[in-house]
């Protein structure tokens, strides 16, 4: 079985830890990291920016909208796609065009470079 | 600053960014280092005399800035240090001689793109094509300066982050990107166009900047009418401005305003360029240009005004353009031909959202039926309108024309 995780922080929930908190909190994030490399089972991880530099394709009128932000309506999330392009205006207009936004929204997010 | 610089800084400020921003990729080091170079300016310029081509000067010491700022933080991103190899190479000359109105569309374009928020677009492109410090730009839109410093350095990271190209629109998307860049600069123009007690120099200033952002439009995209259309607009709209509040910081309507305040170089200019941008194409900003330059005139051409707001209306169907064209309609067809435009609007579900949340149907309705004699109607339309005015002035006389037509019920 293939499962995804949808990891979702708290707003400012890293930002309110002290220095040491952090740390504590990174070393766990490595040993983690470490024991899922030794089962092997990570097909792909990403983690992605923060949300403010989303962008959400959304139908307005049978038209596609572009709005600055992330996805903050009613919605179920159904699929997670990782696509390389040139730049932003490459993605969105893929996103408009994709079936997925005639039926809710698409929010496109920046991964976090590595 | 002396007069001499502050117009240097106005005509180089967006060039050299531009230029620094296709360089080395980096808005944020683009900026600092033209606001160093300025800076120098100020400091060096007065002592030593302004130096033959301020321009070349003035990129000259913002590129060795940038540069040296790449060099001390090795941390910055790959792309940022091949441009820093490529850019030892070049000479100066090749540095400035680049496609110079090219580099301002970019970086224009790239603060106007749509993944910003509207508000983001106005604060960058009043920081970064304008030259606005960021505490002007935070007094035109009444934002406390520290909540503008993070608005803008939140836009930049976006751009950065999500990877906002930094470039001209291909034509198929140009018409769509364009009308959001001229929305920014209407909107900015706006900002200062509505005249509030106590503020109206710096709200002057704000039109003043949206003009010369609605010049440099033009002057980049010559061909576009839609362009030419919102500088003659705002030139037009602007002329009347001195004239459009009373020393008590009233509104003054059209038809009561002192015309010998009013700006006729402006008016001269908004027209012909209302006249060459019809000739171009019959745009929304063309077409609204052309009807505020009937409205400059004495008497006004009703005519012409119906006609042009007909041709407006088929393009924006909003209700207060079939608002505005039927008081126009009046003056031509007269009361009953302009009623039932009004009367139809209010039967659709935009015109009657637009009849609660704005006194201004009313007002016409109650015009025009005034008009036409019914006089029952009329106070009661009028008095409709007045209680629903904005301001005191207005609910006083509309409640005087109520009272002279009929008895309160």
């Amino acid at each position: 079985m293939k499962y995804a995780f949808l990891g979702y922080a708290l707003p400012g929930a890293l930002d309110g830890l002290t220095l040491v908190e952090r740390a504590a909190w990174e070393a766990d994030l490595a040993a983690f990291h470490a024991e899922l490399g030794q089962r092997a089972c990570v097909v792909h991880g990403a983690p992605l920016a923060e949300s403010d530099t989303a962008t959400t394709v959304r139908m307005d009128n049978g038209q596609a909208s572009v709005v600055d932000g992330p996805f903050n309506g009613a919605g179920d999330l159904q699929a997670v796609l990782v696509i390389d392009v040139p730049d932003l205006d490459v993605a969105l207009d893929l996103a408009k065009r994709s079936p997925a936004a005639r039926i809710g929204s698409v929010e496109v997010r920046p991964l976090r470079p590595m | 600053m002396s007069e001499a610089l502050e117009i240097i800084h106005r005509r180089e400020w967006a060039i050299v960014v531009a230029a620094l921003a296709r360089a080395f990729g980096d808005l944020d080091l683009a900026e600092d280092s033209a606001a160093e170079a300025f800076a120098s300016a100020v400091e060096r310029w007065p002592r030593d005399g302004v130096p033959p081509n301020p321009g070349a000067w003035l990129m000259t010491v913002a590129r060795n800035k940038a540069l040296d700022r790449v060099r001390r933080e090795s941390t910055r991103a790959a792309r940022q240090r091949v441009a820093h190899e490529t850019l030892q190479e070049r000479s100066e000359v090749q540095m400035t001689a680049g496609p110079v109105a090219d580099d301002r569309l970019r970086l224009l374009f790239t603060c106007c793109h749509p993944a910003l928020a509207p508000d983001a677009q106005i604060a960058l492109t009043l920081r970064l094509i304008g030259g606005l410090s960021t505490a002007e730009v935070a007094r035109a839109f009444w934002t406390p300066e520290a909540a503008m410093v993070q608005r803008i350095g939140r836009a930049k990271r976006k751009i950065s982050t999500a990877g906002i190209p930094y470039r001209v629109p291909s034509s198929a998307e140009l018409p769509e990107r364009l009308a959001g860049v001229l929305r920014v600069v209407y909107l900015i123009f706006r900002e200062g166009y509505t005249p509030t007690t106590g503020a109206r120099l710096v709200r002057a200033e704000t039109c003043d900047e949206a003009i010369r952002l609605a010049r440099l439009v033009v002057e980049l995209l010559p061909e576009e009418p839609d362009a030419m259309g919102l500088l003659a607009l705002l030139l037009l709209q602007n002329s009347r401005r001195d004239a459009r509040v009373d020393d008590a910081g009233n509104m003054v309507l059209l038809d009561d305003q002192d015309r010998g305040r009013w700006d006729r170089a402006a008016i001269q200019e908004g027209s012909a360029l209302a006249r060459a941008a019809l000739a171009r194409g019959r745009s929304s900003y063309a077409l609204q240009a052309a009807i505020a330059a009937c409205h400059s005139e004495a008497p006004i051409n009703w005519p012409a005004v119906a006609a042009l707001y007909g041709e407006l209306a088929r393009l924006d169907p909003s209700p207060a353009v079939l608002l505005n064209r039927a008081v126009a309609v009046a003056e031509v067809d007269g009361p009953a031909a302009a009623l039932a435009i009004v009367d139809s609007l209010l039967s659709t579900e935009a015109g009657a959202a637009m009849a609660r949340a704005s006194h201004q149907p009313h007002v016409a309705r109650a015009d025009f039926l005034r008009r036409l004699g019914r006089s029952d109607d009329a106070a009661a339309a009028y008095r409709l309108a007045a209680a629903m005015a904005p301001t005191d002035p207005e609910r006083r006389f509309l409640s005087e024309r109520a009272r002279h037509l009929g008895p309160a019920y």
